[in-house]
C-alpha cells in the first residue's frame, strides 16, 4: 500500500471557457469546462485544476457557474485557483463545488491571507501556486508574478517556508524556466523545494516526454501537473501512468 | 430520503450528488426534524476536529449526531464527519468527540503531510465488495490508528497503518472521501445504500 503519485491536468479558463486551444477529437465543444473535466477524468486524471484568467467579475461568475457544473457530473478532486483574493472569494468556490483553491500573488501582496483561509477551512484546502525562477537570491531562485515577466523581491524557497508555516497544505512550483520549454521539469529547482518543505509538492512547467515525469518524481514531487503535453495530445495521462508504473511507482490505474 | 447535515462551508455539492447516484433522494440540511426524520444519514466533515464540532455546536449539531447514531438507521460520516465519531481529536489541542468508537484521532508518523491524495486500502468488508483493490482519495493530517472494540475495520497506510474505514452496527465512516474517489467511491456509496 503507497499513496499514488498524481498526475493533474490544468484547464486555463476565462469566462468560463476552457482557452489556450485543447486538440481533441471526439469533443462536441473543446472549450467546454465540463465536457473536458469529464474526459480527463474517465482518463485517470487524480485531480483536475482550472486556473481562471478571467478578467472581469462578470466572467468570473461564469466560471463559478462551471465550477458548480463540473462538481455535479466529475467526482475527482476539483481545485480551482485565479483571482482569489479574499476568504469570502474562497467560500463562494467551495459552495460551488471545488475542493481547493490555489492562491498566488495575493498571498504575496498580503500574506495573512494564507492564515485566514487556513484557519477558517483547514490547510488542505490551500494550495499556494508560485512562479519560480532562477535569480540571484539566497537560495538561487526567486518568485515572479504577471506570468513570470516581473520579480517579486522575494526569495522562492523563502516564501515556500514562510507559507507553510502560515498554513498551505500543498505547493504547486511552476518552473518560469522550463514552462513550455517541453524540456522537462526543472529537477533541481524541484530537489531544493523538497529540502525545505514537508507538505506535497505538485510540479508543474517542462513536461514533454514521459520520462520527465519519473525525473520529478525522483526529484522528489508528490504530484505533476501539466497542460499543453494533454490538451495536444502528446501524451495521455493513460501512458503517464503506464510508464510511471513499469518504473515501480505507485500509480492509481 | 438521505439527509447530509449541512453545518459549515465545504464542498457539500459533490456529496449531493454522488449519493443521489443511488436513485434515492438527497437533501441538505441543517435543521434537526429534517435530518433525524430521514432514512439515512450522512455527516461530512472538513477543516480540523475541533473547528468542525465547533461548527456543529453552533447548530446543536453534535446532540444531533448523537442522536443520528442512536436510531438504528444508516449513517454515514466523512472524513472529520468520521473522526469525530471517535472518543477524542488531538487536532489543535485535545478536543472530545462523540465517542460512538472508542479510541482517539491523532497526528500522523509521516514524512510529507497531509496525506493528500489516492491510497489502497485492506479490507474484508462486504461494503468494499467489488472494489477492495481499488484507491480512494483522502485528505488528512490526523487518523485513528486502533480499531474500537467490536467494530470492522479497513486499513490503509501512509507512514503508518490508520483507520480508512470502520464500521459498526448501523455506523459505517471513512477517512477517505468517497465522493472524490472516482467509480469505486460511488460503488462503495452503493454497496452502503442497499442498507436503507
Amino acid at each position: 500500500m503507497t499513496l499514488a503519485k498524481r498526475i493533474i491536468p490544468c484547464l486555463d479558463v476565462d469566462g468560463g471557457r476552457v482557452v489556450k486551444g485543447v486538440n481533441f477529437e471526439n469533443l462536441v465543444d473543446a472549450g467546454d469546462p465540463v465536457e473536458l473535466a469529464k474526459l480527463y477524468g474517465s482518463e485517470g486524471a487524480d485531480e483536475l485544476t482550472f486556473l481562471d484568467i478571467s478578467a472581469s467579475v462578470d466572467d468570473r461568475s461564469t466560471t463559478l457557474d462551471a465550477v458548480r457544473r463540473t462538481a455535479e457530473q466529475v467526482f475527482i478532486p476539483l481545485t480551482v485557483g485565479g483571482g482569489i483574493r479574499e476568504v469570502s472569494d474562497v467560500d463562494q468556490l467551495l459552495r460551488a463545488g471545488a475542493d481547493k483553491v490555489s492562491i498566488n500573488t495575493a498571498a504575496l501582496n498580503r500574506p495573512e491571507l494564507i492564515n485566514e483561509i487556513a484557519d477558517r477551512f483547514g490547510n488542505q484546502v490551500l494550495v499556494l501556486s508560485i512562479d519560480a525562477r532562477r535569480a540571484q537570491t539566497a537560495s538561487g531562485y526567486e518568485v515572479t508574478t504577471h506570468g513570470g515577466r516581473k520579480s517579486a523581491g522575494v526569495d522562492a524557497l523563502e516564501w515556500m517556508s514562510n507559507a507553510v508555516a502560515r498554513g498551505v497544505g500543498e505547493i504547486l512550483l511552476n518552473s518560469m524556466d522550463a514552462d513550455g520549454t517541453r524540456s522537462g521539469f526543472d529537477i533541481e529547482m524541484i530537489r531544493a523545494a523538497r529540502e525545505v518543505v514537508t507538505v506535497p509538492i505538485i510540479a508543474s512547467g517542462g513536461a514533454g516526454a514521459l520520462t520527465d515525469f519519473s525525473a520529478a518524481l525522483d526529484a522528489g514531487a508528490d504530484a505533476l501537473l501539466a497542460a499543453s503535453v494533454f490538451h495536444f495530445g502528446t501524451l495521455s495521462i493513460q501512458q503517464v501512468k503506464e510508464h510511471l508504473a513499469a518504473g515501480g511507482y505507485s500509480v492509481r490505474l | 430520503m438521505i439527509a447530509i447535515l449541512d453545518y459549515g462551508s465545504g464542498n457539500l455539492r459533490s456529496a449531493q450528488r454522488a449519493f443521489e447516484l443511488t436513485g434515492h433522494k438527497v437533501s441538505l440540511t441543517s435543521d434537526a426534524q429534517e435530518f433525524l426524520s430521514a432514512d439515512a444519514h450522512v455527516v461530512p466533515g472538513v477543516g480540523a476536529f475541533g473547528a468542525c464540532m465547533e461548527q456543529l455546536n453552533a447548530i446543536n449539531g453534535a446532540q444531533l449526531v448523537g442522536q443520528a447514531l442512536q436510531t438504528g438507521k444508516p449513517v454515514f460520516g466523512i472524513c472529520v464527519g468520521m473522526q469525530i465519531f471517535f472518543s477524542e481529536g488531538e487536532e489543535k489541542g485535545s478536543h472530545k468527540g462523540l465517542g460512538f468508537f472508542e479510541g482517539s484521532v491523532s497526528h500522523i508518523d509521516a514524512p510529507v503531510l497531509p496525506h493528500i491524495g489516492w491510497n489502497s486500502v485492506e479490507t474484508d468488508s462486504e461494503l468494499f465488495s467489488g472494489v477492495e483493490e481499488e484507491m480512494f482519495y483522502f485528505v488528512h493530517s490526523y487518523a485513528a490508528k486502533a480499531a474500537p472494540r467490536d467494530s470492522r475495520v479497513t486499513w490503509t497506510t501512509y507512514g503508518e497503518r490508520f483507520i480508512a474505514a470502520v464500521e459498526k452496527e448501523n455506523v459505517f465512516a471513512t477517512q477517505f472521501h468517497p465522493e472524490k474517489s472516482g467509480a469505486a467511491g460511488a460503488k462503495l456509496i452503493e454497496n452502503w445504500a442497499k442498507k436503507i
